[in-house]
C-alpha cells in the first residue's frame, strides 16, 4: 500500500482535531506492528490506526467514519486467532488499548464493570483478594482483553461447567457506527425486550463498539483437584469423556492429549506426563471439599472402568499444577516440533470425538502433514494442530486446505466450524458450508438493523453470497455446487 | 395414515400466505403464557401438534424437540437418565410447551444460581416473518460461527421468528437436595444469603416470604451435609420449590402482581410484603400503581405479571429511545411486514 496516498492526509487531519496528534498513527513504522492479529498468516497494514482515551472521542471518530463512509475494525489486544481484528489498507484501525482500567468492583453483587482493553486475567487478579474470580478462561487469558472476548464469545478450559463469556456478561455499553449509545442488558440478571446481550458476543466486532462491560465473578471454588488417565489408544479415550459426562459429573475440565502433544509439553515443562500413552485426560473437579473427595472418586471409577490404563490424582497442589502446566504450556511446546502450526477450532458432539479424530488421522497421511491434538474434549472442542513450513513452497497453501476439510468433516459430524475462535478473516469461506443463502441474507439484514452502510469490520465474520459463490466455484461439495441460482464469474 | 407430527411445512405455507396478505398472526401452542404480554389480534398460527423428541443422548448433555413438545414429556425423557433443564421453566399448565418456555425465556428458582432459559440454548431452527425456514446456532456446547441467532429468540415471544426446533444444554440433577429454613427477616436473611453464596455454598433456590427465608442446597448428600453443619437452620420440605416454579404458589394468584427484577443488593425493607427469589435479585410484590419508574431507579426493570389475560396495559418495561429503535430495526429484520404477534412485547414492535 502506499503510505503516503494523498486522500489520506485530510482524514489524519480531521482525526488529529478528535484526538491528540499522538494518539493518531500514520508513520509506516508505528502502523507496522498494528499489521495483524495472533493470526499472523493475513497481515494488512491500515490507513491509519486511532488511540482513544475516552467514550466521546470513539463517538466522534464513528460519527466522521459514518460521514466519511471510511470503514472501521476494532481491536483490543490483538491475540485473536481468525483474524477479526485485520486491518484494512483502507480503513481506520481503532485499537482500545488505552481503555485498560476496571472502573468498579461490586462484592455485594459479585461484578465488575471493566473497559474493553482491560486484559482478562487482571480481572481476578484484581478480585481474588475477595475469593472471587472471573470464569471464562482463554489460553491466551494472560494477554487478551475482556472486549475481544467479548467480541469472540471467548471460552476455555472450563466452560463446560462455567460457560462461556456470553454466560459470564451482564451488561455492555455500546456505540454504533451512527454514534448511538446503547446500554444492553443491565444490573439485574435480565432485561426487557430482545436479548442484545447474546447478539452482541460473539458478533466479532461487526455490530458496534463495546467501550464497556459489567462481568460476573464467582466465587472461587474451596477445593479443585486433577485426574490423569492414560489411555492405549485414542478411541478409548475419547469414549472415556462421554461416559464421565453419562454417569453424572460436571468436571471443571475435561482435556485431552494425543501423544505427539504429550512428549511436546514434557519436553517443554517437564510436567511427568506418561509419554507412552497413547492419549491422556486431564479430568479436573471442583467445588466444595467434600463434592470434590465425592466426585473424584467417582471420576476415578468411571475412568477405570472406560479402560484407562493408569490413573494418577494430584498428590498436592504442586503436583496438580505440574499436570496443568504441560496441558496450558501444549501450544508453545508444539511450536519447537515445527517452524509452524495452524491451529484448527472446529467442535463437535461429543460421541463422534473418537470417529472424527481417527478421519483427521487419516488426512494427515494423506496430506502427509503431521496433526497433533490437544483440546476442550469435554466441549468436544478439536484444536487439531497442522505442523508446516512456511518456508516451503505451498505448504501454507496446503495446510490451509488441509484445515478446510477438517472444518468440513466437523460440520458433516453435526458440529461446527468455530467453537470458540471466531469466523473472521480465516474462517469466512467455510461459513458457506455451515449456512446455506436464506441464513446468511438474515445474517446481513441484522448487521444492516446496527450498521446501514455496512462500515464495521467488513468481510469479516459473515460471507457475502458472491464470496461464496466464488468460493464455491472453486471448491465442489458432495459434487453439488453451492447457490446454483447465482451467476458465476 | 397418521398424522405426522412434523408441521413444519403446513405452518410455512400459513406464515408465507400471512407475509403475502399482510395478516397478523397471533403464535400459540400450549396457550398457558398468554397472560404474559400484550393482546395480539389476529389469525391463530397453532404449535400444538408440532412435537416430537429428535434427539437426545444423555452424554451429550443436549436434547433436541419439536417447539410443540410438551415440557413434561421432554422432562420425564430427561428424568430416566438422572438429567434436568436446569433453568427450571414453569409448567403454568401441563400443556406448558418447549417452545413456550424458550418464547417467553421464563426460568425458575435455580436461575440466579444455574442459568436461565437463554443459557441453556444451543440452536434454535425458525421461521422467518417471510416464511423462510433457517436453522442457527446447533447441537454443540460451543459454536460461534455467525450472530448468535438461537439465544436471540429467547424471550422474543415469536416475534422474531417461529421456533420450530429447539436444541437445549441440560444438565445431570444433582446426588441430593435439601431445604433449610430460617426465621429470620428479609435484609438479614439476605445477608446471610450474600455472605454464603461467597462461600460457594451449594445453593440453586433462595425465598424469603413472610418471615421465612428458605434456602435449596444440591450436591452430593456429603457436601450438603457439610453445608448445613456450617449454615444452621431447620430442615424442611421441598415442597415450596415446585409452588414458585410453576407460580402455584398463593402469592402469584392475587391481581396487581409485580415482577421486579433487581441488581441483587437492592436494599430491602422489611415492612414491603414481597416474596424474594434468585438471592434477591426477583422480586414480587403487589401494587395498584404501576412500579416501571421505581424499578428503573434502582437500575432494574418491572414486570406487570397477573395470571390472566393479555392486556392492552404496558406489560414490559419500557425501553429508552435508542434502544426501542435498535430493537424495531431488528424487528423489521426478520419480520418485514409485521405478521408475527404483532405488538406482543411492545405497542411498537
Amino acid at each position: 500500500m502506499n503510505t503516503s496516498s494523498p486522500d489520506r492526509k485530510p482524514i489524519i487531519r480531521c482525526l488529529q482535531k478528535i484526538l491528540p496528534t499522538a494518539s493518531v498513527l500514520h508513520d509506516a513504522e508505528d502502523l507496522r506492528p498494528y499489521e495483524c492479529d495472533g493470526l499472523s498468516a493475513y497481515q494488512q497494514v491500515p490507513m491509519v490506526v486511532v488511540l482513544p482515551e475516552t467514550v466521546e472521542q470513539i463517538e466522534h471518530i464513528l460519527t466522521f467514519c459514518t460521514k466519511q463512509q471510511i470503514p472501521v475494525v476494532a481491536r483490543g489486544a490483538g491475540t485473536g486467532l481468525s483474524g477479526g481484528a485485520l486491518p484494512l489498507e483502507n480503513g481506520i484501525l481503532i485499537s482500545l488499548a488505552r481503555f485498560n482500567r476496571i472502573l468498579k468492583v461490586d462484592i455485594e453483587n459479585r461484578t465488575a464493570v471493566v473497559q474493553p482493553g482491560v486484559r482478562n486475567l487482571a480481572i481476578s487478579d484484581a478480585v481474588s483478594q475477595h475469593g472471587l474470580y472471573y470464569a471464562p478462561d482463554p489460553s491466551s487469558q494472560i494477554a487478551c482483553s475482556i472486549g475481544g472476548n467479548v467480541a469472540e464469545n471467548a471460552g476455555g478450559v472450563h466452560c463446560l461447567k462455567y460457560g462461556l463469556t456470553v454466560h459470564n456478561i451482564t451488561r455492555l455499553e455500546v456505540i454504533t457506527m451512527r454514534g448511538e449509545h446503547l446500554t444492553i442488558g443491565g444490573d439485574a440478571l435480565d432485561s426487557p425486550g430482545y436479548d442484545l446481550l447474546a447478539l452482541m458476543t460473539g458478533s466479532e466486532g461487526l455490530l458496534g463498539i463495546i467501550t464497556e462491560i459489567t462481568v460476573k465473578l464467582l466465587p472461587t471454588p474451596k477445593a479443585a483437584n486433577v485426574i490423569l488417565a492414560s489411555f492405549a489408544d485414542v478411541a478409548t479415550a475419547g469414549q472415556a469423556v462421554s461416559n464421565v459426562i453419562a454417569d453424572g459429573i460436571l468436571p471443571a475440565g475435561l482435556e485431552l492429549m494425543d501423544n505427539a502433544a504429550i512428549g511436546a509439553a514434557d519436553d517443554f515443562v517437564n510436567a511427568g506426563y506418561p509419554r507412552d500413552a497413547a492419549a491422556i485426560l486431564l479430568c479436573e473437579i471442583d467445588g466444595t471439599d467434600a463434592e470434590v473427595a465425592d466426585q473424584l472418586a467417582q471420576a476415578q471409577q468411571v475412568l477405570s472402568r472406560s479402560g484407562a490404563t493408569e490413573i494418577r490424582v494430584a498428590e498436592d497442589e504442586q503436583q496438580r499444577a505440574r499436570f496443568w502446566a504441560g496441558r496450558k504450556a501444549a501450544f508453545p511446546a508444539v511450536g519447537r516440533l515445527s517452524p509452524d502450526y495452524y491451529c484448527m477450532d472446529g467442535t463437535i458432539p461429543r460421541h463422534q470425538i473418537a470417529d472424527v479424530l481417527t478421519r483427521i488421522s487419516e488426512l494427515s497421511d494423506e496430506y502427509g502433514l503431521p496433526i497433533v491434538n490437544v483440546f476442550h474434549a469435554g466441549d468436544g472442542n478439536l484444536h487439531p494442530l497442522i505442523l508446516y513450513d512456511a518456508n516451503i513452497e505451498g505448504e501454507l497453501e496446503r495446510t490451509e486446505e488441509l484445515g478446510g476439510r477438517i472444518l468440513e468433516i466437523c460440520v458433516e459430524a453435526g458440529g461446527t466450524i468455530t467453537g470458540e475462535h471466531g469466523v473472521g478473516m480465516e474462517k469466512i469461506n467455510q461459513m458457506c458450508f455451515q449456512f446455506n443463502e436464506q441464513e446468511l441474507l438474515q445474517f446481513h439484514a441484522i448487521k444492516q438493523a446496527f450498521d446501514p452502510d455496512g462500515l464495521l469490520n467488513p468481510g469479516k465474520g459473515i460471507p457475502t453470497l458472491h464470496r461464496c459463490a466464488e468460493f464455491g466455484a472453486m471448491h465442489v461439495h458432495h459434487g453439488q455446487l453451492p447457490h446454483p441460482e447465482l451467476e458465476r464469474f | 395414515m397418521p398424522e405426522s407430527n412434523d408441521k413444519t411445512e403446513l405452518l410455512r405455507d400459513q406464515i408465507i400466505r400471512s407475509y403475502d396478505s399482510k395478516t397478523p398472526l397471533v403464535i400459540q401452542a400450549g396457550n398457558s403464557k398468554s397472560f404474559y404480554g400484550r393482546d395480539v389480534e389476529g389469525e391463530s398460527l397453532l404449535l400444538a401438534g408440532h412435537q416430537g423428541i429428535l434427539s437426545y443422548q444423555a452424554s451429550e448433555l443436549v436434547i433436541t424437540a419439536r417447539s410443540g413438545t410438551r415440557l413434561s414429556e421432554l422432562e420425564s425423557a430427561l428424568d430416566e437418565h438422572g438429567q434436568q433443564l436446569a433453568f427450571e421453566p414453569p409448567l403454568h399448565t401441563d400443556q406448558a410447551t418447549l417452545g413456550g418456555a424458550i418464547a417467553s425465556g421464563l426460568s425458575g428458582p435455580a436461575r440466579a444460581f444455574r442459568g436461565a432459559a437463554r443459557d441453556f440454548v444451543l440452536g434454535a431452527k425458525i421461521i422467518n416473518g417471510k416464511g423462510e425456514l433457517m436453522q442457527f446456532g446447533g447441537q454443540v456446547m460451543k459454536n460461534v460461527a455467525g450472530y448468535d441467532v438461537s439465544r436471540l429468540m429467547v424471550g422474543a415471544q415469536g416475534t422474531l421468528g417461529v421456533l420450530t426446533e429447539i436444541s437445549l444444554k441440560v444438565l445431570p440433577k444433582t446426588e441430593a437436595e435439601t431445604t433449610l429454613a430460617f426465621d429470620v427477616d428479609a435484609a438479614q436473611g439476605h445477608q446471610w444469603l450474600r455472605d454464603w453464596l461467597h462461600q460457594g455454598q451449594p445453593i440453586t433456590a433462595s425465598c424469603h416470604y413472610q418471615g421465612t427465608l428458605s434456602v435449596r442446597l444440591s450436591s452430593t448428600a456429603n457436601s450438603i451435609a457439610q453445608a448445613y453443619k456450617k449454615m444452621g437452620g431447620e430442615m424442611a420440605s421441598g415442597g415450596l420449590w415446585p409452588q414458585l416454579r410453576h407460580q402455584t404458589h398463593p402469592y402469584f394468584q392475587q391481581d396487581h402482581l409485580w415482577r421486579l427484577s433487581l441488581p441483587p443488593s437492592t436494599s430491602i425493607h422489611n415492612e414491603d410484603k414481597q416474596l424474594i427469589e434468585w438471592g434477591g435479585a426477583l422480586r414480587w410484590k403487589a401494587s395498584n400503581s404501576e412500579l416501571f419508574e421505581q424499578a428503573r431507579r434502582l437500575h432494574g426493570h418491572a414486570t406487570r405479571y397477573t395470571l390472566r389475560a393479555a392486556s392492552t396495559q404496558q406489560i414490559f418495561q419500557p425501553l429508552q429511545a435508542s434502544m426501542l429503535a435498535i430493537q424495531k430495526r431488528i424487528k423489521h429484520a426478520f419480520d418485514p411486514r409485521n405478521i408475527l404477534n404483532p405488538n406482543r412485547l411492545y405497542q411498537e414492535l
